[in-house]
């Protein structure tokens, strides 16, 4: 069964169609890769995934018991503050939030413990009490990370994690979300370094505006397994 | 000094402005801390125009302030968070827009009533005098709310503000979360802009999280540190006052401005 469909999905900004008509499959422990070019609709379609928006058609559905809170998410780190008082252990442990009850005031034990181990399990348990803002770009990938996977269940939705990262750190990273993937935790990626999608990724997702119709919004150019991915 | 200082705090009033100020400095200090995060710092400044104006207009009325100003600022605190998610005004203009037009009715209702005399100055500037009992139990009444509130919301209003995407992702109502923390703005700001004065109020919002966050780099710590810092800001203000016959709201803003420059150098003596 599979872990998350997208019917026909379109999503809108007013008038402005931005993501249009898009159908995939993602089954449990796949790896799919989000490719297109800026403006095609990919943090648009990963923002649809999570909820935050509303399809203006089409239907997602979701399997295998999965909620849409439960599903991790690693933003651009572009469109975080670079100066804002936190540290590691306090934006890693926020993501035990999508787990505690609505009603539930603190975390408890078992959620520090969490945050922890995925802290561990990330090689950054060092820094925990670091602040964020001083963490090199490696490394605030890294405690993105960790929150994610304190929310994620099955699935992991990273927008660009490897963008101004260097080669090495990149390298890194990568081996470190295939890890994850082995593991058996189903991951969806944007990106647009479509080597390295094809080297890591099971399935591939481009979409783009085909032909002339550069304002109807991003269409799905290609979908399949990554070996049968040639451009 | 000394006697001066004793012999003014043996008045009941003083002791009123006292307490009722610590309170409503701590919850500025702790809505502050998020407010100044998200970049929203100026709410508060067009917020306590919007309550000048709607305390010289129930001035005029010969209404009961804190009735016609909560729920006035209140309103515009609302109203603001819908211009600026709407986006069709950003946030800072939405804010101007605002914060002038209730300046400028403020004006008009003034000049065609009493003219500007000491009430319109000290709603302007501050005045301890301003604080009624009642307005003391309504202040230690809105503090508990707050305080209960941030404690019971900690880790969510940290998570809103540091990433709200994520936030939202999670499952949390960062909607309900904006319009909780604008609302109790509001509340602040009415209750506190007549003691500090409709020009200065913003201060309280913005002063003590700058200045923890010059020193300190935790989310925990800057709270903490803001809460503590903002009260013996006021505390010190209030005293600096009695004993200068300075202006209230204008002396408390000179402590946070000693307390900011004080940060400033630790901070750079620890890099």
């Amino acid at each position: 069964m599979a872990l998350l469909a997208l019917r026909d999905v379109s999503f809108a900004y007013g008038s402005e169609t931005v993501v249009n008509g898009v159908s995939f499959e993602l089954s449990p422990r796949d790896f799919l890769c989000v490719l297109g070019e800026n403006g095609s609709g990919k943090s648009t379609l990963v923002k649809g995934i999570l909820s935050l928006l509303k399809p203006s058609s089409g239907e997602i559905f979701m399997g295998d018991g999965l909620r849409a809170s439960e599903i991790g998410y690693m933003p651009q780190t572009t469109q975080l503050q670079k100066d804002f008082p936190a540290s590691v252990f306090e934006v890693v442990i926020s993501g035990q939030l999508a787990k505690r009850g609505r009603f539930r005031p603190f975390y408890t034990g078992l959620d520090r413990a969490s945050a922890e181990e995925k802290l561990d399990s990330l090689g950054i348990l060092g820094l925990r009490d670091k602040s964020f803002c001083d963490l090199s770009g490696g490394q605030r990938q890294r405690a993105l990370l960790a929150r994610a996977l304190c929310a994620a269940r099955k699935l992991l939705i990273m927008d660009e994690p490897t963008a101004g990262l260097d080669p090495h750190a990149t390298e890194e990273l990568y081996g470190v979300i295939r890890k994850l993937n082995e593991d058996g935790l189903a991951i969806i990626m944007v990106s647009h370094d479509t080597a390295l999608a094809k080297r890591c990724a099971t399935h591939i997702l481009h979409i783009g505006h085909p032909g002339q119709c550069g304002y109807c919004g991003g269409q799905r150019v290609f979908f399949g397994a990554a070996s049968e991915y040639y451009n | 000094m000394l006697d001066n200082l004793i012999e003014v705090f043996s008045y009941a009033f003083m002791i009123r402005a006292a307490l009722a100020g610590s309170l409503i400095s701590l919850c500025a200090a702790l809505l502050g801390v998020s407010l100044v995060l998200r970049r929203c710092s100026m709410i508060g400044d067009g917020l306590s125009h919007v309550g000048f104006g709607a305390l010289v207009v129930a001035f005029a009325l010969h209404a009961a302030p804190l009735a016609v100003a909560i729920p006035v600022v209140g309103g515009a605190a609302f109203l603001l968070l819908r211009l600026s998610e709407d986006g069709k005004i950003a946030g800072d203009a939405a804010i101007a827009l605002v914060s002038t037009s209730s300046l400028a009715l403020g004006a008009i209702v003034i000049s065609k009533t009493s003219g500007m005399n000491v009430d319109v100055y000290n709603y302007m500037f501050g005045s301890i005098l301003s604080i009624s009992e009642a307005d003391t139990y309504l202040c230690l009444f809105l503090s508990v709310v707050l305080i209960v509130m941030f404690v019971l919301c900690y880790d969510g209003i940290f998570a809103v503000t540091f990433d709200e995407t994520f936030a939202r992702a999670c499952g949390i109502d960062a909607g309900a979360y904006n319009v909780v923390i604008a609302l109790l703005t509001a509340m602040t700001i009415t209750l506190g802009m007549r003691m500090m004065g409709a020009l200065l109020i913003t201060s309280l919002i913005i002063f003590p999280p700058i200045t923890s966050m010059r020193v300190f780099k935790k989310f925990k710590s800057v709270v903490i540190c803001s809460a503590v810092l903002s009260v013996t800001c006021f505390l010190a203000g209030i005293i600096l006052s009695c004993l200068f016959y300075t202006p209230a709201g204008a002396s408390v803003v000179a402590a946070n401005m000693a307390a900011f420059a004080v940060f400033s150098v630790i901070a750079m003596l620890k890099s």
